[in-house]
């Protein structure tokens, strides 16, 4: 083996403690008392109040309305975040298919105009996209959220780039067995496309999770609110004493980040099956 | 099962390029055709054609009694092998192999009797609930021929299904692929690059050359009287040689040999030659000769082919291993089995049949070569 064998380790723990150590150090907070985190700041030790505050950040009715749970906003985040993954992978797949196996005219122009949107982040269109939105009267809504941020130039791209490494023989074989586009599209190009699917999932399904300017701009109806704004209003709203629940804050951080853990851990498993076994 | 029929057709690409050019083939019902020719001679466009996977610029297309030109490829009664297998990956081989008649809506247990029957045949039983990528490249290709084989099509079409394997392989499969065609005497039309393929699978193979026929025929036939140099060159192992001669009268000038032929020349003037490899043999006394200098030798085994030339033109013999080596060889070579191709054309020029002719001629060396 390798001299360097206890030297790489050590490169790895520190790797790890650095990635790590903020989290241990959130969650540890979030089981003291508010007012323990007030006077004596973060903390590492257990505080004890584990159950209690995760009890009442996931059912307390809180907000404005005095009906916003953190289990409501939890529910919010994940369709704001499934819908939002799923959507852009239909969309995607579906565009990169009529792009690289239909001939129409035009086909590579129509390619590199939803290449260039790449150019124009949801930030630079933010306010015609809300007024698109307020026009169709879609405030306050799911599709509202989901819709205006479903068209992907990176999943198109990422799809193309797939489909044109599908051999060509196959789309013919299927066409000899009788497959329309249709059915070489549900049977053999979807499978085919699992692994892509699975990443592009991870990374879109986080990115959707993590969103907050545009759904603090589409959102006023608390019952429509985010976990990652629903971090920010517990310091603002939530006020119980004087002190903020600063330990409800750190509780509410770690909920929001434990469904993008798991997603990337549950799909990294099939992401790295399809890479070492690649199909084709 | 159909006889299959192409008149007159070609394949225009949009930039104007002509890869077939007006190409007619009578194919009988079960008959095992194939396409032969150097990479880029239109075999394999003209393949794709038959299969609907490219359209027919012009002339028409015939299974059976339907003009297809314009039919489906999945409604031609064709299946298709091609030379990357085209398996779907993620299909075990049972679900590759249902695949085409699930989509035709066969009933269930039809599909599986067919499945079944197919995979005893090609041995691939074992396999069937494994996926592509699990199987080796010779199993793969059975798979691929099984995929057609359920169909129960009016034709095979092959494209090169061989390629892909390693020479020994290629070798069984060959056999095996001739042996299936025979049992169900399905029309099988196969397009390969490889010679010795066409040879030993074809009931008449077609040599085509920049999208045109050059000859049709039995593989004997071809062997013995190719049509053209180009044919002459390609089929047969190693090459025939082609070398630059005249007839005068009844006599054939090499350089400076000149043969008594013995029949009537067919033509006069100058011509190119064409003697077979395996044709030509030491001179035994009394024979015409060549006067032959040896450059390399390849030792095959059974065989050894030795290279040369005669005066400034290259030679290949075909000679047993035990022959005796020398630096300069007399060869010499049966009249009977000389060919004669037009020197400005390549066409072959055929001679009259007349009575047996002498096998053997008197030397008529007008000046030594060395």
């Amino acid at each position: 083996m390798h001299r360097t064998k206890i030297l790489d380790h050590v490169i790895l723990l520190i790797g790890v403690f650095i990635m790590v150590a903020p989290v241990v150090v959130a969650f540890m907070t979030s089981t003291h008392e508010a007012a323990d985190i007030h006077r004596k700041g973060l903390s590492l030790t257990w505080g004890g109040h584990f159950a209690e505050t995760y009890g009442t950040v996931l059912t307390r009715e809180g907000g404005f309305t005095g009906k916003v749970t953190g289990f409501n906003m939890m529910m919010n985040s994940m369709i704001l975040g499934l819908g939002f993954a799923i959507g852009k992978i239909v969309l995607s797949m579906l565009a990169a298919y009529a792009i690289v196996y239909f001939r129409f005219p035009l086909a590579t122009f129509f390619f590199w105009v939803i290449f260039t949107t790449l150019l124009l982040p949801l930030e630079v269109r933010i306010l015609p996209s809300y007024e698109v939105m307020n026009a169709l009267k879609l405030t306050n809504t799911y599709t509202g959220l989901i819709v205006p941020l479903l068209a992907s130039a990176t999943g198109t791209f990422y799809f193309r780039q797939f489909f044109k490494s599908v051999p060509d023989e196959l789309l013919e074989a299927a066409r000899i067995d009788g497959a329309g586009p249709f059915k070489f599209f549900i049977d053999v190009l979807v499978p085919l496309s699992r692994t892509m699917m699975a990443a592009i999932f991870i990374i879109m399904f986080v990115y959707g999770w993590n969103q907050y300017l545009w759904p603090t701009l589409m959102t006023t109806d608390e019952g429509f609110f985010t976990l990652v704004r629903g971090i920010k209003q517990i310091l603002l709203v939530w006020v119980g004493s004087n002190i903020p629940d600063y330990n409800e804050a750190f509780a509410l951080a770690i909920l929001a980040m434990l469904p993008p853990v798991l997603i990337v851990v549950i799909f990294q498993r099939w992401f790295i099956k399809g890479l070492t076994e690649s199909d084709k | 099962m159909a006889a299959i029929d192409i008149a007159e057709v070609s394949k225009i690409y949009a930039g104007g390029v002509e890869a077939v050019k007006s190409v007619s083939i009578d194919i009988e019902d079960g008959e095992f055709i194939v396409l032969v020719g150097p990479s880029g001679c239109g075999k394999s466009t003209l393949l794709r054609m038959v299969a609907g996977l490219e359209t027919v610029s012009k002339g028409t297309v015939k299974i059976g009694t339907r003009i297809v030109n314009e039919v489906d490829p999945a409604e031609r009664d064709i299946a298709m092998v091609f030379q990357n297998y085209a398996l779907y990956p993620h299909m075990t081989v049972y679900e590759n192999l249902a695949y085409g008649l699930k989509n035709r809506k066969t009933p269930k247990t039809e599909i599986d009797a067919r499945v079944t029957d197919a995979a005893r045949m090609l041995e691939i039983e074992p396999y069937l609930d494994r996926k592509p990528r699990a199987l080796s490249g010779g199993q793969r290709q059975r798979v691929a021929m099984g995929r057609a084989i359920v169909r129960k099509p009016a034709a095979f079409l092959f494209d090169e299904p061989l390629s892909n394997l390693d020479a020994k392989l290629r070798v069984s499969m060959r056999g095996e692929i001739k042996r299936l065609q025979k049992r169900l005497g399905t029309t099988s039309l196969y397009v390969t690059h490889d010679q010795l393929e066409a040879m030993t699978l074809a009931d008449r193979l077609v040599v085509l050359n920049g999208g045109r026929i050059e000859q049709i025929g039995r593989p004997l036939d071809v062997y013995h009287a190719p049509a053209s140099t180009f044919v002459a060159s390609f089929i047969g192992s190693p090459a025939m040689n082609l070398v630059k001669g005249s007839l005068e009268g009844g006599s054939l000038h090499i350089g400076t040999h000149a043969i008594e032929l013995g029949y009537p020349a067919p033509a006069q003037g100058r011509v190119t030659v064409g003697l077979r490899a395996e044709d030509l043999r030491p001179a035994a006394i009394g024979d015409e000769t060549l006067v032959f200098r040896v450059d390399y030798v390849e030792e095959l085994g059974a065989q050894r082919l030795v290279h040369g030339m005669v005066e400034d033109q290259a030679l290949t013999v075909a000679l047993a291993p035990e022959a005796p080596l020398a630096d300069v060889l007399a060869i010499t070579i049966s009249t009977e089995r000389l060919h004669f191709f037009s020197a400005e054309t390549g066409k072959r020029l055929y001679r009259q049949k007349v009575g047996a002719a002498p096998a053997h001629r008197e030397i008529v060396n007008v000046e030594p070569a060395l």
